[in-house]
């Protein structure tokens, strides 16, 4: 993945230009947790780490406890398509510790710590972690190592693996006390919302979904990377600054995302807006879809590598995904089995729910939009051709 | 039928930790009403939901599921 390269709307502050924190670094007063959680309740940020959940109300799960709780920043980012997290930490890792030492010191936090994937090239947030309390943790794992119970897990000494969540982490969490586990790029946006106030913050984005969000495009693009885009952008010209090459389709959340088809590239990313193609702005993965490849090529090893990435605890999942791996690659191969999207609808529905995390559900929806979107290509390859390849070889 | 005005905001669920799961099958054949077996033997909730209600008829089946599963995988608990 080549380093960002668009520039961010002229006029709003950039979450990855480093001389902003320089140039305005104006920490004035330390915001009591009261101030904090009146200014997050304004703001309406919302986790950029996948799920969405309202940041305040993550915070207050917490807040409410009496024991002096640990705060973790997640930037383990297991999922393939996104690098967001890694350009922050290393473009501007100030701007993700003031955030996550000023909710420290809101909720007199007991331990605050960074946990980044061991393979993070962290000479910049090294230099920028001196003088700081906060601790880095450097961890191991694949695609749902960052899943917070996982993070948990492995910070007291665990295997990466989500673990059941009858006792959440908010309650039983780092050293067995409240844990708060917020994405590196929420500390980030936590921090400057602290700083300038949640009107500033409301000042781009929508209504419903205010802020901006960092975003990593690849697929079909001459210039894949990561830009800043403010919530409420039209997927086209979110994706532009990119120069997408005839694109398809839009995979947006990453593999466990949605589809958006080309002719509805005009779609808002935002909450309300992707919410009917079963998507969401999740993490920020934006992977193009070009006219020479096909979908269900790439669908195919999706699955294939969503089933390998399971954590082999939960039987459903064991079982099932590579079940549904099997028959997506049936598919995708051009086996004229006429039952196959039956028959794969019902197993994706069977996952659904579950596991101790949502790596079933994901991959359900991912194959779900799939099956979706390329409805047409599905029956094509029933029938025994794909347009695709034999476009490819004419 | 409701027992008192609690059972009627409040639900009794079956919560299923799926790390401890090993398809013994013991609470699928208890509760009938609530579970049954998926393609590889594992309890699947009829309801689709992830934490199923358990109707109150089924409820001292439930407390035998809970104690009769080997690795205790079940428990039981009150929501709204």
């Amino acid at each position: 993945m080549t380093s960002p390269t668009a520039p961010m709307a002229a006029g709003v502050r950039g979450l990855l230009d480093p001389d902003d924190d320089r140039a305005d670094p104006g920490i004035g007063r330390q915001l009591s947790l009261p101030e904090l959680l009146e200014a997050l309740d304004r703001s309406g940020l919302t986790g950029r780490g996948g799920a969405g959940f309202p940041t305040s109300v993550k915070v207050r799960a917490v807040a409410g406890d009496r024991r002096r709780p640990v705060i973790v920043g997640n930037a383990m980012e297991g999922e393939p398509l996104s690098f967001k997290d890694a350009v922050l930490l290393t473009r501007n890792p100030t701007a993700v510790l003031d955030g996550l030492e000023t909710l420290g010191r809101a909720m007199r936090c007991r331990r605050a710590i960074l946990a980044v994937h061991e393979d993070l090239e962290a000479s910049s947030l090294t230099a920028a972690l001196r003088g700081r309390r906060t601790e880095l943790a450097r961890l191991t794992g694949g695609f749902v190592a960052g899943q917070e119970s996982a993070v948990v897990a492995q910070l007291n000494g665990g295997p990466p693996k989500p673990r059941d969540q009858f006792r959440r982490v908010t309650e039983y969490g780092v050293d067995g006390r409240p844990t708060l586990v917020l994405n590196a790029e929420t500390l980030a946006h936590l921090g400057r919302i602290a700083r300038h106030g949640p009107a500033w913050f409301r000042s781009t984005g929508t209504a419903d979904d205010p802020g901006t969000s960092l975003v990593t495009i690849s697929g079909a693009v001459h210039r894949p990377g990561v830009i800043e885009t403010p919530r409420g952008t039209r997927l086209l010209d979110a994706i532009a600054p990119a120069l997408p090459i005839d694109p398809v389709a839009v995979l947006v959340g990453g593999y466990h995302g949605a589809w958006v088809p080309a002719a509805d590239l005009e779609v808002r990313l935002s909450k309300s807006a992707l919410a009917p193609y079963g998507a969401s702005v999740g993490a920020g993965v934006l992977h193009v879809l070009g006219a020479d490849a096909c979908p269900l090529e790439i669908a195919a090893r999706v699955v294939d590598y969503l089933a390998t990435e399971s954590a082999r605890q939960c039987g459903p999942c064991v079982n099932g995904l590579p079940h549904l791996a099997t028959a997506v690659r049936r598919l995708a191969s051009g086996v004229r089995d006429d039952s196959l999207p039956l028959e794969i609808d019902r197993m994706a529905h069977m996952v659904s729910g579950r596991g101790a995390c949502a790596h079933p559900d994901g991959t359900a929806r991912f194959i779900g939009s799939t099956l979706t979107v390329f409805h047409s290509h599905v029956q094509d390859h029933l029938g025994g051709r794909c347009p695709v390849r034999r476009q490819t070889r004419s | 039928m409701p027992r008192s005005a609690a059972d009627t905001i409040m639900s009794t669920r079956l919560h299923i930790d799926w790390t401890r799961c090993d398809g013994h099958g013991s609470c699928v054949e208890l509760l009938p009403d609530v579970l049954t077996t998926d393609d590889f033997g594992f309890p699947m909730p009829l309801s689709h939901d992830k934490e199923p209600v358990i109707p109150v008829r089924s409820r001292v089946a439930a407390g035998h599921a809970v104690r009769s599963c080997p690795v205790m995988a079940l428990k039981i608990f009150r929501k709204v």
